[in-house]
């Protein structure tokens, strides 16, 4: 309430299209649960918990689905808001993704100065700061998060092909 | 309370390095409160990979008093910007704002600030009676009573306050599902890992936390259409100014948005945004003069903004004392209590009374510091307001990815929060909140845990869960609460067909 209602849908799907990935989320979980053996003189086993809860998920899926397909003819299936059409946010909204992504996978390899750097850069570009800031912001704020991590907490941070200059 | 336990807490608090820690936390409060789309729960989930690195009293000290100044200073945006600074101002800022119009903005931030700590006190002292005596009751608990608290807190977070009781349904059982996986479960059966060893022991609190509250915040920011915003004045003279005459003018306001505060926070689920609204609602229903309410009167500020910050404390109550969240933030909380291994529950308040009474005097400290730090805070406000979001923002996030990694040091932490700053910006936008389902992750264990060591016990007879008496009355209440919006939609139904 209150403040989510205030804010407007971005990317909303029907309730009916919810619904139906959450029967089969609760679907897969019922057939995931029932391949789990019995503990031997119990009459409770690790399948009795998940397995309630996947069948409360099908109905609540099945409420959603009944809900959407009632609204269905006022809303469409999927409504993609303002933001899906400015070509500047979307494109935000995957360079944001993307740095996270490009973390996980090159972190390792290139080490966090070069990643942090990176995606700092890549960031600010993206959020128009001044071009004469951005590699100088981008360099002051990636030295204080390793000094503070690596140095201060002592986090071991990748250093990745700059390990020659490890200090 | 008991003096030496005392002394050890005081002598735990005032320790220099806990000290230094309270102030730092209270500046990065009132800064992240104070920057529209960083919010108490962010700051809290932002504060959390560094206060793994602290002993339990000062990682808690971290958090409450963060939490209490953002509550306060996101009421600074709300009466300058005309944008809640935290969702708990939202309910009160086109009231402060027009204040700010008719030239009262030293009046809406002074009433905010002094209005604020007062709650927070008010909910603090309650916190302080009745949560030791809370926990003499908790400890004749069995499983069946805590299978039922858990279940009526539950019901509370679904069934109070959601526009969608369904979709707030959905979320906690999602929640629910994801403490589920892994090996700790009572069976130690593996489940649902999708064959990644990563998700052997369950999926960690911390990554996910961050992923929930800070990335999905941060993806909301980057796909913001919303203009800057213009600040509505320039300089802002003495906010003391006429306190004293307000408190003399609405005692009950604030005895009211305070009790009322303090009982939401309590409530599983619902937390100080909830407690504001409501408050501000009752307010004007009680007001003499509500007609006044939305032209710019103080009255329901006085109100709302007590509750707010009450329910902080309020929300602390069923957190240490069963380990059940009061709201997003005691959520996260409890999560660093249990890696420091301070799990909490009755028993905390007779092996570690003095973290406990620790705890009691940060949360004073910090409502105490509040009235100077706001008081600058609110001095620089036009300053602060002014803080470039775009390089702010790319800061933040870069910081989440380091928290991430250190919890583990490994890269995990990072899909971890990818995985579910996605799972919350999509949850969101499509009217599911997000604040059952981390209620769900953190409390699934516990009632997973007690549904199946309590069937064990019965032998499998449901009806042992409605025997004891405690556990009974409990059932009861979570009952009246599950039928209760059944029972409002069929006497609505009805009507319309009689007439």
């Amino acid at each position: 309430m209150g403040s989510l209602s205030l804010r407007r849908a971005f990317m909303k799907f029907n309730d009916a299209i919810t619904g139906v990935l959450l029967l089969l989320l609760a679907l897969a979980v019922l057939v995931n649960v029932s391949s789990f053996p019995d503990i031997p003189g119990q009459n409770i086993g690790p399948a009795a918990f998940p397995g309630v809860l996947a069948v409360l998920l099908a109905g609540c899926g099945l409420l959603l689905i009944w809900q959407g397909l009632r609204s269905a003819q006022r809303q469409s299936w999927i409504e993609l808001g303002a933001w899906t059409r400015s070509r500047l946010h979307v494109r935000n909204f995957l360079i944001t993704i993307g740095c996270l992504v490009f973390y996980t996978v090159a972190s390792d390899e290139l080490g966090f100065l070069i990643t942090g750097f990176a995606i700092l850069c890549a960031m600010f570009w993206a959020l128009d700061v001044r071009a004469r800031l951005i590699v100088p912001v981008a360099l002051v704020v990636t030295l204080v998060v390793h000094l503070v991590f690596y140095k201060g907490l002592r986090v071991p941070l990748p250093w990745g092909i700059l390990l020659p200059l490890q200090w | 309370m008991t003096a030496d336990v005392f002394l050890q807490a005081l002598g735990l608090v005032l320790d220099p390095y806990v000290l230094v820690v309270i102030f730092f936390s209270a500046l990065f409060g009132l800064f992240v409160g104070c920057i529209p789309g960083l919010t108490a729960t962010m700051a809290t989930a932002l504060l959390v990979p560094l206060t793994f690195f602290m002993p339990p009293v000062p990682a808690v000290a971290a958090i409450v008093t963060a939490t209490a100044m953002a509550i306060f200073s996101g009421d600074i945006p709300g009466a300058l910007l005309r944008i809640p600074g935290t969702p708990a101002s939202a309910a009160y800022t086109d009231e402060s704002y027009r204040m700010t119009l008719k030239g009262q903005a030293e009046m809406a931030l002074g009433a905010g600030l002094v209005f604020s700590a007062l709650g927070g006190l008010f909910g603090t002292v309650v916190m302080i009676l009745f949560a030791p005596r809370l926990a003499e009751v908790a400890l004749k608990f069995s499983s069946f009573e805590y299978f039922w608290l858990v279940v009526l807190g539950m019901a509370g977070a679904v069934f109070i306050g959601n526009a969608s009781p369904l979709k707030a349904g959905v979320s906690l059982l999602l929640g629910l599902l994801v403490a589920c996986i892994g090996l700790e479960n009572p069976a130690a059966q593996l489940r649902f890992t999708m064959g990644l060893p990563q998700l052997m022991s369950g999926v960690e609190l911390i990554p996910m936390m961050v992923g929930m509250f800070a990335i999905s915040e941060l993806l909301r920011y980057v796909t913001s259409l919303d203009p800057p915003s213009v600040i509505a004045v320039d300089r802002i003279g003495n906010i003391f100014k006429g306190m004293w005459a307000l408190v003399r003018k609405y005692p009950w306001s604030l005895a009211r948005g305070s009790a009322l505060g303090t009982v939401i926070g309590v409530q599983p689920g619902a937390g100080a945004d909830m407690a504001a609204w409501m408050s501000y609602a009752t307010s004007k229903k009680f007001s003499k003069e509500p007609e006044k309410f939305g032209t710019g009167h103080v009255e329901g500020l006085v109100e709302s903004g007590a509750a707010n910050n009450s329910a902080l404390a309020g929300a602390w109550i069923p957190a240490i004392v069963f380990g059940i969240p009061g709201d997003s933030i005691t959520a996260i909380a409890i999560g660093v209590l249990y890696l420091k291994n301070m799990n909490p529950g009755p028993t905390i308040f007779i092996n570690n009374p003095e973290n406990i009474y620790a705890i009691f005097l940060v949360f004073i400290l910090a409502n105490l510091l509040m009235i100077p730090l706001g008081w600058m805070t609110v001095k620089i406000a036009t300053r602060i307001l002014r803080v470039a979001r775009n390089l702010l923002m790319p800061a933040i996030l870069l910081f989440c990815i380091v928290g991430s990694f250190a919890i583990n040091n490994s890269v995990w932490g990072v899909v971890l929060i990818l995985f579910f700053g996605l799972a919350a910006f999509l949850l969101e936008e499509n009217g599911f909140p997000v604040a059952p389902a981390i209620l769900g992750v953190v409390l699934g264990k516990m009632m997973e845990e007690n549904f199946v060591t309590s069937m064990i016990k019965s032998d499998g007879d449901p009806l042992v869960f409605f025997t004891r008496p405690i556990a009974m009355w409990l059932a009861i209440a979570t009952f009246v609460i599950l039928l209760w919006p059944l029972l409002a939609w069929l006497v609505q139904r009805l009507r319309p067909r009689r007439a």
